[in-house]
């Protein structure tokens, strides 16, 4: 009886009794909910241009954000390091084009995923190689960001706003604005919609499909380094980060793999959720279910719903 | 020249059914089994027991978990370390509870139950597949290594949070714990991964592994032919289970002697997925080249610039040895994607007919 207590009533009341705090975590719940929409679209971008579920995005925001930083290490001015930080990106781009897919094209979907975890290995260690493992600070002040928070009395409790956070949420947003005129107006976002289509009927049409995925992996690296930037000025940028990219793969599942609204929505939820969840209800559990709490949500989405909010019902069913 | 099959004439389905149809084959195999049995144990030093040998039987033993569940029934999986994991920690509680038991039946006992946990967390593949069911197995890795930690029962409420293996003894001679000798632990691990192996090999030639192959080369074709995917995807997961299990377990008994939950992260899924893919999947032998492959070519690029004097920091060798390992697996998937095994299968080929090119 207790335990249903615990579990089914106790947490409102505890929400009821402190609604500063409830608004608090929802805050949390939400910054983090758009970092992980952020790398969502990262792999959203990729799936939809070329088919190739990218394994390597998580590593891509923790290059980026390296090169950043390493760059600025060595006296380089931090805008003309974020410009540089960008033809590394860009030149990324094009050497897995060139390497990789173009070798691998018309191979089973599986292959591809499977070649770029080798490229996220690859990537490790170059990183490390090249700037060394222990963890950075971000250059927030130096990119002009806002740093500290805003205080906001409400319900007789303070709100903490960090002002990086605010940041965060409205770059974002711009982003995905920038994206979705890029996909739908412009030429070459045409372009990304016939490939994502029908591969056969692009190139029969003229569109070089080696030239539509070097944007789009350049795409995807923009995004990598804006979640790199967003999230080292949170955190320190390291190559724990990685691994919290992963998240983005529930994301994608709630959302849909080919969908960047689905993508957005799905972040907030996970990132909603798991805040929600591991402040009212971990403690029942012992505290630290945010490592998998996306997950199993992931999962039971799965079992009724395996086309996400807002897939395509493409899924083949067995 | 040597390798000829002519005149090994088969007057039976027994025969013709073998598992090494051809003489030399199983006289190779006899060979290598010798040289793992009696040659090593007599001449290998402590050190290549212990850090070459050992570890690598290990592995082979988890790729071959891997390979039943993704190269003969084309369900990804990125759960191993965790499945491993939970052969591993059963194994500890089943020494707890039944300390007179022999280990070595412990060890196959706690593969059934990673066996049922991975039957639970393979419900999904009856519902999707590909990239979605990374995700579900991803949700075992980090669920499963949550419980490592956080339920204290089952590492007996020590302090640090790891499992420390107790003495056990076989006919006397200790084979756990910090008394037993390498060349002890050696052997027994050599013995279950071998009789596992075989194993192995025959379930997948029988019916339940082609089973397996019909679902993964075409599902729907497999059902219309009278395979029921329910069983044949949950067996795969089951089998493949129970074999990261026993490799869990084996790992931490017979190998590390104590563990914490950092043994059975998701680079260790990771690890495993390569050793997979570079031997290649669907492929026994294979398995056992991977692993062989990821696991020993570290251990020459950390003694290569000793060797030719150049001094290189460790850290510099384990980075680069990611590059490398990370560009192998691009270069196998585009150059060779049925892996090490397809390119000993080539040079088989090749001998048959030698000196003739075809």
């Amino acid at each position: 009886m207790e335990l249903i207590y615990n579990i089914l009533i106790d947490p409102f009341v505890q929400m009821g009794e402190a609604p500063d705090f409830l608004l608090q975590v929802l805050w949390e719940g939400f910054v983090a909910g758009t970092l992980y929409a952020l790398i969502a679209l990262g792999f959203v971008l990729i799936f939809k241009a070329s088919g190739v579920f990218n394994f390597a995005q998580g590593i891509m925001v923790v290059f980026a954000a390296l090169s950043l930083v390493g760059l600025f290490a060595l006296g380089i001015p931090a805008y003309l390091a974020l410009a540089l930080a960008l033809v590394i990106m860009g030149l990324l781009a094009i050497s897995v084009e060139r390497l990789v897919l173009r070798h691998l094209v018309n191979q089973p979907d599986i292959i591809l995923f499977m070649s770029t975890i080798g490229l996220t290995y690859f990537l490790i260690g170059l990183g490390e190689l090249v700037f060394g493992g222990d963890p950075k600070s971000m250059i927030t002040t130096e990119l002009g960001l806002p740093t500290g928070a805003t205080d906001i009395e409400i319900f007789g409790g303070l709100l903490i706003l960090q002002h990086i956070d605010i940041a965060a949420a409205v770059i974002a947003a711009l982003l995905v604005a920038g994206l979705a005129f890029f996909f739908s107006v412009t030429r070459v976002g045409r372009a990304l919609r016939a490939v994502a289509d029908d591969h056969q009927a692009a190139l029969s049409v003229g569109i070089s499909l080696n030239q539509i995925w070097v944007i789009v992996w350049f795409a995807a690296g923009i995004v990598a380094l804006t979640t790199g930037i967003m999230w080292g000025a949170r955190s320190d940028v390291s190559f724990a980060l990685q691994i919290i990219a992963l998240k983005a793969l529930p994301v994608l599942i709630l959302g849909g793999f080919t969908s960047v609204p689905g993508a957005i929505i799905g972040g907030l939820i996970i990132g909603f959720g798991e805040k929600l969840f591991e402040i009212y209800w971990g403690g029942l559990l012992g505290g630290g279910v945010e490592a998998w709490f996306a997950y199993v949500i992931a999962l039971i989405f799965l079992l009724f719903r395996p086309q996400g909010l807002f897939g395509e019902k493409i899924i083949e069913r067995i | 020249m040597f390798y000829r099959e002519a005149g090994q004439f088969k007057a039976t389905y027994e025969a013709d059914q073998a598992l090494f149809p051809v003489r030399q084959d199983l006289l190779g195999v006899l060979a290598i089994l010798a040289v793992a049995f009696v040659v090593i144990p007599f001449s290998a030093s402590d050190f290549f027991l212990n850090s070459i040998m050992i570890p690598f039987l290990v592995f082979a033993l988890a790729a071959i978990g891997l390979n039943i569940l993704t190269g003969f029934c084309g369900q990804i999986s990125l759960g191993t370390g965790a499945f491993m994991g939970v052969g591993a920690y059963a194994c500890y509680k089943l020494t707890t509870y039944f300390p007179d038991v022999n280990i070595i039946i412990l060890v196959f006992c706690s593969g059934f139950f990673s066996a049922g946990i991975g039957m639970i967390f393979g419900l999904p593949s009856l519902r999707i597949k590909g990239f979605y069911l990374v995700v579900t197995t991803l949700a075992a890795q980090f669920f499963l290594e949550w419980c490592f930690i956080r339920i204290a029962w089952l590492y007996n409420y020590n302090e640090s949070g790891a499992i420390e293996v107790p003495q056990r003894l076989l006919f006397d001679t200790p084979i756990t714990g910090a008394a037993a000798e390498p060349v002890v632990r050696y052997l027994i691990v050599l013995s279950i991964v071998v009789f596992m192996a075989i194993l192995a090999s025959n379930v997948i030639r029988g019916r339940i592994g082609r089973g397996w192959m019909m679902i993964r080369d075409m599902d729907i074709a497999a059902e219309l032919m009278g395979i029921r995917p329910l069983y044949a995807k949950l067996s795969a997961f089951a089998f493949s289970s129970f074999y990261c299990g026993v490799a869990g377990a084996l790992m931490v008994f017979f190998w590390l002697g104590a563990a914490e939950v950092e043994s059975f992260d998701i680079n260790h899924s990771f690890l495993i997925l390569f050793m997979v893919i570079i031997g290649g999947l669907g492929s026994i032998a294979g398995s056992f080249m991977g692993a062989a492959f990821i696991w020993i070519l570290p251990v020459l690029l950390r003694a290569l610039p000793g060797y030719f004097g150049i001094d290189v920091g460790a850290a510099t060798v384990e980075h680069i040895n990611f590059m490398i390992i990370g560009a192998l697996i691009v270069f196998f998937l585009i150059v060779e994607p049925a892996g090490l095994a397809r390119l000993w299968s080539i040079a088989r080929q090749k001998l048959r007919v030698w000196p003739f090119p075809y």
